[in-house]
């Protein structure tokens, strides 16, 4: 165990790209925390797709031993945080277990909405916060502007901003010393009845469920015998130790200390961020703060592309979701395309990574239905449901009225964008909240119905914008609209996969332009297809694709039958990728393409 | 004994590999060369006739055609000795059909003369089309002219001439090539194949359509129309189609395209050639060397095949419904059973018919006019599971 006034607990805020994994591969480097040759870039981020995307998305630690300048050792643990707005509650649950953050600004960027979402966070969980100008090295680093930018945007002072360049080096003897000199020790009461912090958790292949705490009183310690205050379960502890980075054992945790501890849990979906731990004998009565259970908030249907590989992906989902309790399955039929399943997630990255992860590491090819978010569907009898999946819509007759999910946009955008940001805002239902200057840049904030930002909203705004806006979002709570389920039919047969809730006020414009997108993306067939689109019996807007009347190969002889019999089979294939409706063949890139707006 | 098999009878293809031009759509296996040693290929084409003769002797042969390239190029007595030879190893039909490619470029009284004596009997000029401009455009060395007197040539020498056009051309409206065609039929004779300009991959025209310079091709619906007009114009003078781009008064198909088509058997002789043969009962494919020196110097080591390799019934059963449907006449459905050990999809079939697509009587499945016109598509719904 360490004294309480020689650790400093930290976490670094920054936007992707702003170079947080960097700084924190240089910290960990220049205190020999890693031995030279286990340096790998990215070295706290696990997954593939952390490193790919330069994302966290898990919380990672790394335990640094550093004797400052006044010859006394300190222990540092770093934090690293998820840093998208999926996984804000867990941001917020990281944050918790720490006293500080080093701010990371890029001095060629400057402030992005991302980092504004998480450094208010930080200030929430009332930390210091030191700032850090990266990339100095950079000829198009303007540190005085960026200082500025972070006074004027955030409002903290920014005056003593510690200068880096993380790739040279630069500044990080300096931010080593303001860690330990500006940023508070923890407190706690090695005392006191054990209450810890579960900060998170993930499946370890060989050693099963491994748990990030963060102690806040009492101590904790191999064979201790525990309680999960949310469920009551308890465990027996058989491994305590720390990350420097690699799984080093200690023999005790005591306050203001980060480490892990594995007790033989099976399911990293029995433990939840943010619950407390305690000792099952003589452990404390009160939990700590801020605990809230995980709640998927974009739902979307994934089928396999080959109808052959149910199995496989229920499979591989079982074995996703052991390993993340914020994603939820529940299995969906589609007349469409078939068996499948309908799959929660906290936001559209974590439907991405999901999506990824089961298309790479189990190889199952996948058609992802248009995004949805949860409805509420309030009866006439008085009664709610929740409606995930536009397919399940009840009856008109039955129904009362619809409320749907809003959110707060921050975006962030240089002057030369906003009109066409303020544009696709107001066609996506907007309502405008603020509007302010930064400089060159305009922070705009809108109330934006979720469902008119899941699909292809961020897209949309990085097309916009070139992708020079930032964007983020919190859930605000559930509003009455007048919303609609809009059908679209294929040869006059609806299509449940292509089913979708519109605002009845943009459902003419919604529909027209489905159909349209359907008529050139389904093939033609050797009939004429009507598709339409329809709200209850009444058609809103309609297309007729024509029929196929030419497709015949002018020579065939002798000399061609091998490469078109080859050809004509290879075709045969292309057609089982297809997903038949009637008699209809619809492509699977069709079931998400057709969704998306041009504006 | 078996038939010869089955019905679609035994023919054999020569390919001449050279031209004096290389036309921008052509994606056959055709080399412009400098100096060709005829002796040299002669000799190479008696060794691999004499190499298939020991593998499939005592069939009876109802056809040979010289394709290529410009097989009228060729010297007389090169395919003089060619088809000696052939009529040396193999008992030959009475009706024997004896075919020969020619360019309207590369004739002249004289060597066709020689053909006919060494025996072609029947000719296919390369005429594409009846207008200057566009033969320029096509490629083509010769000119509207050249091609009417070359044709004139032949047929003073040869009992059975054919043609080639290609349509939907650049540029092409429906009445131009309407007017085109009535005078192709005029020319009075009894065979026609007419195909619609295809762009293939690998060759200029190819090339330049990618990048999006190759202008003026008619659009879906008008090359639909041309087809149709071409079947309304060629019924009124008895020169229905008998196969998707072919066309001829009853008797005077082409036999050795037939075999193609009905699924018989065919020797592939020359570069790139390929050839289906029964081998033990069996089924095979073969294709010889592409490149005309290495075919020329593995001919020379002792055989210019590339590969031999038997065909699974299931792709036999591909195969003959594939080619079969082209023929107005259809498919002889109990052979297609034979070969793939089940009928066709009842399911698929009647679907086809209700769509107007498909019929079948009296043992026979044929494609209707609509349904040929989308051949493709018929061909994917009739194999689909």
């Amino acid at each position: 165990m360490t004294d309480l006034a020689h650790i400093r607990n930290f976490s670094i805020v920054a936007h992707i790209d702003h170079g947080k994994s960097t700084l924190a591969d240089r910290l960990i480097q220049s205190t020999n925390t890693v031995a030279e040759r286990d340096m790998k870039a990215q070295l706290l981020d696990s997954m593939d797709i952390e490193r790919e995307r330069g994302i966290t998305i898990k919380a990672n630690t790394v335990r640094i031993d550093y004797t400052a300048d006044n010859g006394e050792a300190y222990v540092l643990n770093l934090i690293d945080t998820p840093g998208h707005v999926d996984f804000a509650y867990e941001v917020s649950r990281s944050m918790r277990a720490v006293e500080g953050s080093l701010l990371v600004v890029d001095s060629t960027q400057g402030v992005e909405a991302q980092t504004l979402a998480n450094v208010y966070q930080a200030i929430d969980a009332g930390h210091e916060i030191v700032p850090v100008l990266n990339k100095i090295d950079l000829p198009a680093a303007d540190c005085d502007r960026v200082a500025e930018q972070i006074e004027d945007v955030i409002g903290i002072d920014a005056s003593n901003a510690i200068r880096v360049s993380a790739k040279t080096g630069i500044g990080i003897h300096e931010t080593l010393e303001a860690i330990v000199k500006h940023l508070p020790a923890p407190k706690g009461d090695a005392t006191a009845p054990l209450k810890a912090m579960l900060v998170d958790s993930w499946y370890d292949s060989y050693l099963g469920v491994v748990v990030l705490v963060r102690i806040m009183d009492g101590t904790l310690k191999k064979g201790d015998r525990i309680k999960m205050m949310q469920n009551s379960s308890i465990h027996l502890i058989d491994r305590i130790g720390v990350f420097r980075p690699a799984m080093q054992p200690v023999e005790s945790l005591g306050p203001g200390e980060i480490g892990f501890i594995t007790a033989q849990i099976k399911q990293v979906r029995d433990t939840r961020v943010g619950d407390t731990i305690t000792h099952e004998k003589k452990g404390t009565d009160t939990p700590l703060p801020g605990f809230k259970p995980s709640q998927p908030v974009v739902f979307c249907g994934l089928f396999p592309v080959d109808s052959a590989e149910f199995e496989d992906l229920r499979d591989a989902i079982e074995k996703l979701a052991l390993n993340d309790a914020s994603f939820s399955y529940e299995m969906e039929t589609s007349a469409a395309l078939g068996f499948g399943f309908r799959c929660g997630f906290l936001g559209l990255l974590h439907l991405e990574v999901i999506r990824d992860r089961i298309e790479r590491e189990y190889n199952i090819e996948l058609i992802t239905t248009a995004p949805s978010v949860i409805y509420h569907v309030y009866m006439r009898d008085g009664s709610m449901i929740e409606l995930h999946n536009p397919a399940d819509m009840p009856d008109l007759s039955i129904v009362d009225h619809l409320e749907e999910p809003r959110i707060k946009a921050t975006i962030l955008v240089p002057d030369e964008y906003l009109g066409d940001v303020l544009k696709l805002c107001q066609d996506r239902r907007g309502i405008q909240e603020d509007l302010t200057y930064a400089g060159a840049r305009a922070m705009v904030v809108y109330d934006l119905p979720l469902n008119e930002v899941v699909f292809d909203f961020y897209d949309r705004l990085k097309s916009v914008t070139k992708g020079y806006a930032s964007f983020d979002y919190q859930l605000m709570g559930y509003r009455q609209d007048h919303l609609v389920k809009m059908q679209i039919l294929v040869n006059d047969e609806p299509v449940d996969a292509l089913s979708t809730m519109v605002h009845r006020d943009r459902a003419d414009l919604r529909g027209r332009a489905m159909v349209e997108k359907l008529k050139d993306l389904i093939p033609r067939h050797m009939f004429k297809i009507p598709i339409q689109a329809a709200i209850g019996g009444k058609v809103i807007a309609r297309e007729t694709l024509a029929a196929l009347r030419k497709d015949v190969t002018a020579k065939c002889y002798g000399g061609d039958m091998s490469r078109k019999r080859k050809l004509l089979d290879k075709q045969k294939a292309g057609k089982k990728k297809m997903r038949q409706f009637g008699k209809v063949d619809i492509p699977q890139e069709a079931f998400i393409s057709a969704l998306k707006m041009d504006d | 004994m078996a038939e010869d098999w089955e019905q679609g009878g035994f023919g054999l293809y020569i390919h001449w590999p050279f031209c004096q031009a290389k036309c921008p759509y052509c994606d056959f296996n055709s080399h412009v060369a400098r100096e060709v040693d005829q002796r040299r290929w002669l000799k190479a084409y008696i060794s691999e006739i004499d190499r298939y003769a020991a593998l499939v002797p005592h069939r009876v042969l109802t056809s040979v055609f010289f394709g290529g390239g410009t097989p009228s190029l060729m010297n007389p007595d090169v395919v003089h000795g060619v088809l000696d030879r052939i009529r040396h190893h193999w008992p030959v039909a009475n009706s024997l059909e004896v075919t020969l490619e020619a360019n309207p470029g590369s004739v002249d009284a004289g060597r066709f003369r020689g053909y006919a004596d060494a025996g072609v009997n029947r000719v296919s000029m390369g005429i594409q089309a009846l207008n200057n401009a566009d033969l320029r455009r096509l490629g083509r060395i010769h000119t509207v002219e050249e091609a009417r007197a070359a044709f004139d040539i032949a047929r003073s020498q040869f009992e059975r001439v054919s043609f080639d056009l290609i349509y939907a051309r650049q540029d092409q409206t429906l009445d131009a090539w309407k007017d085109e065609l009535k005078q192709a039929l005029s020319m009075a004779i009894d065979h026609l194949s007419l195909y619609q300009l295809t762009i293939e991959s690998g060759t200029a025209f190819g090339d330049r359509y990618d990048r999006g310079l190759l202008r003026g091709l008619p659009e879906d619906d008008i090359s639909a129309d041309m087809y149709i007009a071409t079947q309304d114009i060629c019924g009124t003078v008895g020169m229905e189609a008998y196969e998707v781009s072919n066309h001829a008064k009853p008797g005077a198909e082409s036999r050795h395209n037939n075999i193609y088509w009905r699924y018989g058997d065919y020797l592939g002789i020359g570069p790139g050639a390929h050839g289906r043969m029964t081998l033990n009962g069996q089924r095979h494919a073969t294709e010889a060397w592409s490149n005309p020196n290495k075919w020329l110097e593995r001919v020379e080591q002792g055989n210019g095949e590339k590969l031999l390799q038997r065909i699974e019934l299931r792709d036999q059963a591909s195969e003959f419904l594939m080619m079969g449907l082209r023929l107005s006449s259809g498919i002889d459905i109990h052979r297609y059973e034979a070969l793939s050990g089940s009928p066709l999809n009842p399911t698929n079939v009647s679907y086809l018919e209700d769509l107007g697509m498909l019929q079948s009587r009296s043992g026979m499945v044929c494609v209707t006019p609509s349904g040929r016109m989308v051949l493709n598509a018929v061909l994917k719904e009739l194999l689909a599971d």
